[in-house]
């Protein structure tokens, strides 16, 4: 395969923001991603929620805009648009036409740095946050996996974004301005833009609009380590849900492709394990995966899947055969196949201005530099079966931590 | 781009657009087949054909399916509607012959019986997944009460009970009568070369059979003014949904009511949003419209707090009536056509979905059209578009379900 030139240019301003830049010359589309050093863990504890809550009230009115000119200055421009609160991270991403892209980060500049936070706004923004935990509620899927993050991971890294009532019930709009003031700040903050666009140009821009954004340092979060734990929640549902997390490696650790291959020897594609060995064999299920979660400092393999009631014992027996067996052996020919996804997937990626500027900025905040394509397929290209199971007998899957949701607790034991 | 099209002997028709600086090609098998096209006693069975053709042919297992799709990371997939069932994949150029042989192999599946009986289980659990998830469950529930004795009122899934009853052989005969190669269409996009299209074609799918399939009895949309509450305490929330007729996929409407759903039911900055989103009456609400073969309809959502159901509704109804009365401003249209033709050159730059684009005009329009064809189409809607389609389908009588925890209004 031959993989086609990309060039991403780093700059770093003063103030601790990096720019990464990517030029796509044959789109004409341009996407960025805005992240920054905030997130849910970074909420004081009764405060659960408010991240998300500060994030949709920036866009609310920024710079000389009310709520309303802002919006429809980004919608004049066609810009498609989301925010999202992580758990370490917020993050700001954007789709335009790539002509459009200056006027859009003049927009985004003015939200950072200049959102109103007004507390008029401060009412439909709650009861937004309201309306989401309410469908939580309505959503087995999804409160399971929120349920396997509180169980698997240590506080504040195994929090929601979506909070919880009585958190969201107390913000203050003071609260919502400290934790603007604190948190949203550039150190550490990654501007990462790809398309069809201008780099000298797009650099003095930035420069010009978040340059003498002054850093003010965030203090550090404080994890405290403790042990996971499983549980069943019990309730009338036509479907189980099971949820199942073990430790895995970071990306910056020097096995991150063999624990990537030993997810994909699981998980990718239909002719996976899991999709092979349980759904395919056995009808147990319809949706099955895992996949390999990644932060800073830790990873995890998170595993989903559901059946109905009847089938729910056995569906859970079997996936956790298939990843216990795994350090038994990798073959050669399934281990091609992984192989040949992740690079098919790799070069399609490029496609996707949203999703490369998505990648940078997710390679420069996990490993403190973006990979280039040539680094990434070479690594692909020289995993083998035996560096998988080595791996594998090094960090063997065992001390599961599972949740499950339905009418009857399941029974497995972590030997 | 240069496109071409050729029609086989047997009536299958391929179409494609090449394209030398794309990184991919991708590759769909359109049959012109879904739940509208079922008898009675058959219900469900289009979308479990989808899943049996992944089940094997008479020179794959279900294993050797996957592992070839997997061998040359294929990005593969299907998908069944009311009316349309397609196989999909994208994969590196070098790979065509490859993914063509494996997608046409599949589209003559073995059906064997002991796979049959397993992918029942796999079907009754996707339906078991409908049934936690109350905003697919209100989408599926209120169409077949709106839609009733037409057509596009039958079930994609199925029930439990129909999937239960269903034969071999009733999959069997259906196989017949809709995957005749006369009602396939196979859409390629990508850097690929047509030439080596055309023999693939001719190869893998020159002796697929050429029976005659009658084309579909169409009729418009019903219209169906009412409320029903389906109470299920279990929900929080309570699930809106509303349906009155809308254009056809065919219709020279159809560019109007993409500029009307966005001015309306866009997710930011439009009618809905300022009225309902915004000032955090619901958890989400959405104006679109269902365009199909001959019928179409708007569809209006939201989902809020059950005891904010009845005011939430009348909003809904407030706004739709102005917009009927009063039709929009030049601003709103303006933006929207913008945010159309941005979303349509993005599009345009994935060649997946271009893929999906030319094979759906090409059913419906039987055109081929390029990303300036639809650029010009949309800037061409003015206040008077507008107009003319409130007129022929006005914002009035909808059908309304809302599904949740309460029991009256």
């Amino acid at each position: 395969m031959v993989l086609p030139n990309v060039d991403v240019h780093i700059h770093q301003l003063e103030n601790g923001l990096t720019l990464l830049v990517e030029q796509i010359p044959h789109v004409r589309s341009a996407s960025f991603s805005i992240s920054l050093q905030a997130g849910c863990a970074y909420e004081p504890a009764n405060r659960r929620g408010l991240a998300g809550i500060v994030l949709d009230l920036m866009t609310r009115g920024a710079g000389p805009r009310d709520n309303r000119e802002l919006n429809q200055a980004l919608d004049a421009l066609g810009v498609d648009r989301s925010e999202t609160v992580g758990v370490m991270r917020l993050e700001f991403s954007a789709s335009m036409l790539a002509r459009d892209l200056p006027k859009a980060l003049e927009l985004y500049a003015d939200i950072i740095r200049r959102p109103h936070l007004s507390e008029r706004e401060l009412e439909p923004v709650r009861n937004q946050a309201l309306q989401d935990l309410e469908s939580l509620a309505d959503d087995p899927p999804g409160r399971l996996l929120v349920e396997l993050r509180r169980c698997y991971f240590p506080e504040p890294i195994s929090r929601d974004s979506r909070g919880d009532f009585e958190g969201v019930r107390s913000v203050t709009i003071d609260d919502v301005r400290n934790y603007w003031k604190q948190f949203l700040r550039p150190r550490d903050a990654i501007v990462s833009i790809a398309g069809n666009v201008d780099w000298p140009h797009l650099r003095d821009q930035v420069e010009e609009l978040l340059g003498d954004w002054p850093p003010e340092s965030i203090p550090p979060l404080n994890i405290e380590e403790t042990p996971p734990r499983s549980r069943h929640i019990q309730e009338e549902v036509d479907q189980t849900q099971i949820g199942i997390a073990y430790p895995s490696v970071t990306m910056d650790h020097p096995e991150y492709y063999a624990a990537r291959g030993a997810v994909g020897i699981l998980s990718d594609g239909m002719s996976s394990r899991l999709f092979t060995n349980v759904r395919e064999a056995y009808g147990l299920c319809y949706a099955i995966r895992a996949t390999l979660g990644l932060f800073k400092d830790r990873g995890a393999v998170v595993c989903y899947t559901a059946g109905e009631p009847h089938n729910a014992q056995e569906l859970l027996d079997r996936t956790l055969h298939e990843i216990r067996r795994l350090p038994e052996g990798v073959e050669e020919d399934e281990l091609d196949r992984v192989k040949a996804g992740l690079k098919s997937a790799l070069i399609m990626k490029l496609e996707s201005t949203a999703a490369r500027a998505a990648a940078n900025s997710s390679d420069w905040y996990l490993l403190g530099r973006v990979r280039t394509l040539n680094e990434i397929q070479a690594a692909i290209d020289s995993l083998t079966p035996q560096a998988i199971v080595e791996h594998l007998r090094r960090y063997p899957p065992k001390n599961f931590t599972i949740v499950t949701l339905g009418p009857q607790p399941l029974k497995w034991s972590n030997d | 781009m240069p496109f071409h099209h050729l029609t086989l002997p047997n009536g299958l028709q391929v179409l494609g657009e090449t394209n030398p600086g794309a990184l991919s090609v991708a590759v769909g098998f359109f049959v012109r087949t879904g739940a509208r096209d079922e008898r009675d006693n058959e219900s469900g069975v289009s979308h479990f054909l989808e899943h049996m053709a992944f089940k094997g042919t008479e020179r794959r297992d279900a294993i050797q399916v996957n592992r070839d799709f997997d061998r040359i990371g294929a990005d593969n997939n299907a998908f069944t509607s009311e009316e349309l069932t397609v196989y999909h994949a994208s994969v590196l150029p070098e790979y065509l012959p490859q993914v063509f042989d494996i997608l046409a192999d599949i589209l003559r599946p073995a059906l064997r019986e002991d796979d049959f009986l397993t992918e029942k289980n796999v079907i009754k659990d996707e339906i078991a997944r409908y049934e936690v998830r109350p905003e697919w469950l209100v989408y599926d529930i209120s169409r077949r009460r709106y839609f009733g004795e037409h057509p596009l009122g039958r079930s994609i899934l199925g029930t439990r009970e129909s999937i239960d009853a269903l034969t071999r052989e009733q999959m069997l005969d259906y196989f017949r009568r809709r995957y005749a190669a006369s009602n396939i269409i196979v859409s390629v996009a990508g850097n690929f070369d047509w030439n080596e299209l055309v023999a693939l074609t001719e190869r893998h799918c020159g002796d697929w059979n050429g029976l005659h399939v009658p084309p579909r009895q169409l009729s418009e949309s019903p219209c169906r003014a009412g409320l029903e509450l389906i109470s299920r305490e279990r929900f929080n929330q309570e699930y809106v949904m509303m349906w009155a007729p809308g254009p056809a996929a065919n219709s020279p409407c159809r560019f109007a009511a993409a500029v009307l759903d966005s001015i309306i039911g866009d997710y930011t900055g439009s009618r809905l949003y300022w009225e309902l989103v915004d000032p955090g009456l619901v958890e989400s609400a959405d104006f679109s419209y269902l365009d199909a073969e001959g019928a179409g309809a708007y569809l209006v959502s939201f989902i809020c707090s059950p005891e904010k159901t009845a005011s939430n509704l009348e909003i809904v109804r407030r706004v739709l009536r102005q917009v009927q009365e009063h039709g929009v401003t030049d601003e709103e249209l303006r933006t929207a056509r913008t945010r159309l033709a941005s979303r349509e050159v993005r599009s345009h730059e994935r060649t997946h979905r271009r893929m999906l684009s030319i094979g759906d005009d090409w059913i419906y329009l039987n055109q081929y059209r390029t990303l300036d064809d639809e650029l010009a189409a949309i800037d061409s809607v003015d206040a008077k578009a507008i107009r003319e389609l409130l007129e022929r389908y006005p914002l009035r009588d909808f059908m309304t379900v809302a599904l949740g925890p309460l029991a009256k209004f």
